[in-house]
C-alpha cells in the first residue's frame, strides 16, 4: 500500500495545497478557524464485562509480548503511547519491538509524541513492522518522513487535536502501551511516583479511555490501590512488570538551567514587559509559557515585574519547572495547572502540593468539548521556527522543508487571549521571518504578538493591544520593518524547492487540514 | 632550508573557522594556482537559502582581490558576507596571493561622529576573531562597543582579526553606540591602524601605554592615515595603562595629545606587575586605581575603570561600579552584556540626586534672568562649584537618558 503517489489535492481556505486522501481516510480541509461543524456521536470502545477479569484484580502478564498476544495483535493495528518519559521512555520501542518479535507487520504507531531517542522506529519501518506514524515526528523520525521513505502519511496533530481524533473516531486505538512510573497490579497509574517519575500522566488519558486494550507496563508496582489514579484501572486489561520503564535522567532534567544568550534573555524580558505594559499582567491573571530557553527566561523575568508592582496570578499553565514552582511556593500564583512537568522540582511539587494539578488535553486542549482551559488563559508564550507577515507560524519544518518536530500543544494554546511568538528575528543567518512559511502550523489571525530581539510586531488585528502599550517605550514595529531589516542583515534567502509529493499533514484543533509538509529531498 | 624556499611565498592557506559549536563563522581554504579558472566548492548549513549567494560573493571577492586561478574550499557556519568577505581576504592574503588590494563590504553609513566628552558608561568588549556577538551587540545600549585586537585575539589570528574589524566597522550597524578598537601594544598595534582607521572608528584604545610618546605616536599615525584619506571625523584615543610606570606617568600620558578623550586601567595586568593577586575587594589597586582618577581630572578627561571579570556576580558588579563611580571614574568596560544595565544603573545619578541638582539648575537659571550674582536656594548660598556640579549632572542625566 502506498498511499502517499496520486493523491487528489485541494485548496483549503487558508489558501493551502492539502491532500483530500491520507491513509486511505478522505479528510476535510481546513475551513477556517471555528468553522468546522462536527457531528454525530464520540467513539467508545467495546463494551467489556467483570467477567473476563479475575477477581482478584491481579491483571499481571509474564511480559509484554505475552501482554500483545493476549490483545490479540496483529498486522495493521494502531499501537499507541503516551510520551510523559520524554527522551528517557523505554516503553514504546518495548511494545514496538515485542511486535516485531510477534512477527506483525503494517502497524501505525500512535504516539502523543516522539523523541530522537526513538530514533530506532525508522529500522522498524524499513523492517515493515511499522507502516508509519501519527501524530508526532520528531528529529531523526522527521526527516525519514520528509526525505519520503515512510511508506504511509504522517499525520501531525496537536496534544487537544489527538484527542479530538481519537475522542471523534478519526483515529481508533487498537491497543495502549502504557508507561506508569507506579502502577498496581489492578492497572491503577501514576506518574509521580517512583523512581520513573515524571509528574502527570494526562496524555494516556484518552488512550486509556478510548482504546478497544491498554497495557500498563511499570517498574514501581505496589499493592492495590496506587493513589492517585491518574490512570483508572478499570480501564486496562494487563499489567507488565519491567526493569526499567525509563531512563530517569532523560524523564525529568536534574535542574532546569535559564540560557545566558543574550538574544534570548533580551527578547524573554521584552515579553514580560510586552504583559505588564499592556495590562494583561495584572491581580487574577493567568499565562503559559513552555519550556525552551526564552520561555523560561520570560518566567523568571515576569516574576520580578509581578513582584515589582504586587501582582499575583490565579493560575499559569504547565509544562512546570522549578520557575512556576517558585511563583507556586512565594505565593505569586494560587494554582500551577500542569500538563506535563519537565524537572525534578516539577515532580516533586506535583506529588507533594494539592495547588499544583495535573491536568489531560480532555480538560485544557480539546476543541470538541464544551471548552477547554487553553481558551481560559490570559497570555501565552510560544516558539516558532517561521513567521510570515500575515502572522501565520510554523512550527514543524525548517524553512528548508525539513520535518523536525512535532506539534503538541502549541495550536491548542493559540487560542489564549493574547498569543505572544518569542523568536530570534534570525538564527545563524537563517531568517525567521518570511514572507510566507514553509508550513502552517497556526493562522495568522490567532497570533497576537511577535517578539524578536529587535523589536515586538502587534498583529493589526489587534488594535486594542497598540493602544493598550501606547506610551511605553516598547520597540514597537511593523512586523514588515523587523523583516526588512533582517534582510539587510542576513541578505534574502532563496526559497528551497520542494517536491510535490505530500509526505504528511498538519491538522488543525478540529480535524481538518490545515497545511501539507512536502517532500524536502 | 634553502633561501628560495623561504622567500618563496606559500601557495595555499587556511582561514576563519568552522565546526561543532561555531556558529556565523566560515573557514576558507584557498590555493593559489598557476592556471585554470576560479573553482570553489561549499559547504554550508545555509546552503538551501544562500547556497548561490555565497558562491557568486565568493567569486566577486576573489576577484576584487586580483585572484585569476585558484581553488577554494568554503566551510560555511552561517557567516554573514561581511565576515565572508574577512575571511577570504585573510586566507587568500596568508597565501600571498594579494597584490596591495583589499575587498570591502557594502558600507553601513557612518553614525554621527563621536564627541571627545560624550557618555562612556560602558564599553562591552567584542572578541576580534567572534563575529558572532557583533550583529546584535548595540541591543544591548552600551555607551561603546570595543572590537578586541589584542588579548581575545590570538597571536595567530591577529591578521584575520584585523581584516574582520576593518570589515565590521564597515558593515556593521553599531545604532548609537560609539565604536572603539583595542589595538595590540606597539609596535604590532601601529599594523591594526594601518587597517582599521581608514574604516573610521571613533576612538582607539592603547594598551599598556607606559611613555606619553607611545600616545604620540599612535597620534601621529592617526593623523596621517586621515590626512591620506582626507578624513575629518575625530578618531580619539583612550591610553590604557597597565603598569606601576604606566600608572606613574598617568598625567603626562593623559596629556599628551588633545586627542585623548579619555584614561583607563587595566587591573589584570597591573596587578600581575605588583605581583599580587587580583581580588574582589580591589584592595591591591585602591591607589593605582585613585592615581588615574587624579591624573585624568588634572588632565581635565574623564577616568574610565577596568572590567569586572566575575561575569555570573552581577550584585559584586553592582557595588564595584558603585565604589567605582563613587572614587570619581564615569564608566567601566563590560565582558557581558548583561553586565550593561548593572554598570549604567551605578554609573548614572539617582533620582534624588537629579531633583536636587534640577533645583540648583533651577535656581542658577533665575539668578541670571535677575542678574543676580549670588545664587540662592531657599535662604541658603549656593557656591559656584556646587552650580557647575549641578549643571555637568543634570547635563549628563539627560545624555544618559535619564531624564529628558
Amino acid at each position: 500500500m502506498s498511499v502517499t503517489e496520486h493523491v487528489e489535492l485541494a485548496r483549503n481556505a487558508a489558501g493551502r495545497v492539502v491532500p483530500t486522501m491520507v491513509n486511505g481516510k478522505p479528510q476535510t480541509p481546513f475551513l477556517g478557524t471555528g468553522k468546522y461543524q462536527p457531528r454525530g456521536r464520540k467513539a467508545a470502545p467495546a463494551i467489556c464485562s467483570n467477567k473476563d477479569y479475575p477477581d482478584s484484580g491481579d491483571k499481571r502478564v509474564a511480559d509484554l509480548e505475552t501482554a500483545l498476544r493476549n490483545c490479540g495483535l496483529r498486522d495493521g493495528m494502531v499501537i499507541s503511547n503516551h510520551h510523559h518519559l520524554r527522551d528517557g521512555d523505554k516503553v514504546a520501542l518495548m511494545a514496538l519491538e515485542a511486535a516485531a518479535r510477534i512477527g506483525v507487520k503494517d502497524l501505525v504507531w500512535f504516539p502523543s509524541a516522539s523523541f530522537a531517542s526513538q530514533k530506532s522506529a525508522i529500522e522498524l519501518m524499513e523492517r515493515g513492522v511499522i507502516h508509519h506514524i501519527e501524530d508526532s515526528l520528531n528529529g531523526p523520525l522527521g526527516d525519514y518522513c520528509t526525505q519520503g521513505k515512510m511508506r504511509g502519511m504522517g499525520v501531525l496533530r496537536s496534544h487537544g487535536g489527538r484527542y479530538q481524533a481519537i475522542q471523534d473516531g478519526e483515529i481508533h486505538i487498537d491497543i495502549a502501551v502504557l508507561a506508569a512510573p507506579t502502577a498496581d497490579s489492578f492497572g491503577n497509574a501514576d506518574g509521580s511516583h517512583g523512581r520513573s517519575a515524571c509528574g502527570p500522566l494526562g496524555f494516556g488519558l484518552a488512550d486509556s479511555t478510548y482504546a478497544d486494550r491498554v497495557i500498563v507496563v511499570t517498574d514501581n508496582l505496589q499493592p492495590f490501590p496506587c493513589v492517585p489514579w491518574q490512570i483508572q484501572g478499570n480501564n486496562v486489561d494487563f499489567v507488565v512488570e519491567v526493569e526499567s520503564i525509563g531512563d530517569p535522567a532523560k524523564i525529568v532534567s536534574g535542574t532546569t538551567q535559564i540560557t545566558r544568550s543574550p538574544d534570548k534573555l533580551r527578547i524573554a524580558e521584552l515579553v514580560a514587559q510586552f504583559l505588564q505594559a499592556s495590562g494583561i499582567m495584572k491581580n487574577g491573571f493567568s499565562f503559559q509559557a513552555g519550556a525552551g530557553g526564552i520561555a523560561l527566561a520570560f518566567v523568571e523575568s515576569l516574576k520580578q515585574l509581578m513582584k515589582q508592582d504586587g501582582v499575583k496570578a490565579r493560575f499559569v499553565r504547565g509544562g512546570s519547572t522549578k520557575f512556576l514552582v517558585e511563583l507556586l511556593e512565594e505565593g505569586l500564583t494560587d494554582y500551577i495547572l500542569d500538563g506535563q512537568t519537565f524537572d525534578l522540582e516539577g515532580v516533586k511539587s506535583m506529588a507533594n502540593d494539592p495547588r499544583h494539578v495535573a491536568t489531560s488535553p480532555f480538560a485544557s486542549y480539546n476543541y470538541h468539548g464544551k471548552g477547554n482551559f487553553a481558551s481560559l488563559v490570559d497570555a501565552v508564550v510560544l516558539s516558532a521556527t517561521e513567521v510570515d507577515l500575515n502572522f501565520n507560524a510554523n512550527v514543524v519544518t525548517r524553512s528548508d522543508g525539513r520535518l523536525l518536530h512535532g506539534i503538541g500543544g502549541w495550536q491548542n494554546c493559540l487560542f489564549a487571549g493574547c498569543t505572544i511568538l518569542a523568536l530570534p528575528s534570525f538564527r545563524n543567518r537563517i531568517p525567521g521571518i518570511v514572507e510566507e512559511v514553509t508550513t502552517m502550523t497556526g493562522p495568522g489571525e490567532m497570533i497576537d504578538v511577535v517578539v524578536t530581539e529587535r523589536g515586538i510586531a502587534i498583529n493589526p488585528r489587534r488594535t486594542d493591544l497598540f493602544h493598550a502599550v501606547i506610551g511605553s517605550k516598547l520597540p514597537i514595529r511593523p512586523i514588515e520593518d523587523i523583516k526588512t531589516e533582517v534582510e539587510t542583515i542576513c541578505g534574502k534567502p532563496t526559497r528551497p524547492k520542494l517536491k510535490d509529493r505530500p509526505c504528511a499533514v498538519v491538522k488543525w484543533v478540529d480535524g481538518t487540514v490545515l497545511d501539507t509538509v512536502w517532500q524536502a529531498s | 632550508m634553502n633561501s628560495a624556499v623561504e622567500t618563496t611565498p606559500p601557495r595555499y592557506a587556511e582561514a576563519g573557522h568552522w565546526g561543532e559549536g561555531v556558529r556565523s563563522d566560515v573557514h576558507v581554504a584557498f590555493e593559489a594556482r598557476d592556471a585554470g579558472n576560479v573553482e570553489i566548492s561549499l559547504e554550508s548549513r545555509v546552503e538551501p537559502y544562500y547556497g548561490s549567494a555565497i558562491l557568486e560573493q565568493t567569486r566577486a571577492v576573489l576577484d576584487e582581490l586580483g585572484v585569476k586561478h585558484a581553488r577554494v574550499a568554503i566551510h560555511d557556519e552561517g557567516a554573514l558576507p561581511f565576515v565572508i568577505a574577512a575571511r577570504i581576504e585573510a586566507a587568500v592574503r596568508r597565501a600571498g596571493s594579494v597584490l596591495g588590494k583589499r575587498s570591502l563590504p557594502e558600507p553601513h553609513p557612518l553614525p554621527e561622529p563621536s564627541e571627545q566628552d560624550r557618555v562612556r558608561r560602558s564599553a562591552l568588549y567584542l572578541p576580534g576573531s567572534e563575529p558572532k556577538y557583533y550583529i546584535n551587540a548595540s541591543l544591548y545600549a552600551p555607551d561603546a562597543v570595543i572590537l578586541d585586537l589584542e588579548d581575545s585575539v590570538h597571536r595567530g589570528e591577529k591578521d584575520a582579526a584585523r581584516i574582520l574589524v576593518r570589515n565590521t566597522l564597515r558593515a556593521v550597524n553599531f545604532g548609537s553606540c560609539e565604536r572603539m578598537v583595542r589595538i595590540n601594544q606597539l609596535p604590532l598595534g601601529l599594523e591594526d591602524l594601518a587597517v582599521v582607521v581608514g574604516e573610521s572608528p571613533d576612538l582607539i584604545l592603547v594598551p599598556k601605554v607606559e611613555e606619553p610618546e607611545q600616545v604620540r605616536e599612535v597620534d601621529r599615525m592617526i593623523g596621517e592615515i586621515k590626512a591620506r584619506h582626507a578624513m575629518l571625523r575625530p578618531i580619539w584615543i583612550m591610553p590604557i595603562l597597565e603598569s606601576a610606570l604606566g600608572v606613574e606617568n598617568a598625567f603626562a600620558i593623559a596629556t599628551a595629545s588633545e586627542n585623548v578623550a579619555a584614561l583607563t586601567i587595566g587591573l589584570e595586568d597591573y596587578t600581575a606587575d605588583l605581583g599580587v593577586a587580583k581580588t574582589a575587594e580591589g584592595r591591591e589597586s585602591q591607589y593605582a586605581r585613585a592615581r588615574v582618577v587624579n591624573a585624568a581630572r588634572a588632565a581635565g578627561v574623564p577616568a574610565i575603570d577596568s572590567v569586572f571579570s566575575e561575569v555570573a556576580d552581577l550584585d559584586g558588579l553592582g557595588r564595584w561600579a558603585e565604589a567605582s563611580c563613587a572614587m570619581g571614574f564615569e564608566g567601566m568596560g563590560c565582558i557581558h552584556p548583561s553586565q550593561i544595565r548593572v554598570v549604567h544603573r551605578a554609573f548614572q545619578p539617582g533620582a534624588f540626586e537629579i531633583e536636587q541638582a534640577r533645583k540648583v539648575v533651577a535656581a542658577f537659571e533665575d539668578a541670571q534672568n535677575k542678574g543676580f550674582a549670588v545664587v540662592s536656594l531657599g535662604s541658603k548660598m549656593v557656591d559656584p562649584p556646587l552650580v557647575q556640579r549641578a549643571l555637568k549632572l543634570v547635563e549628563r542625566a539627560k545624555a544618559m537618558g535619564v531624564i529628558s
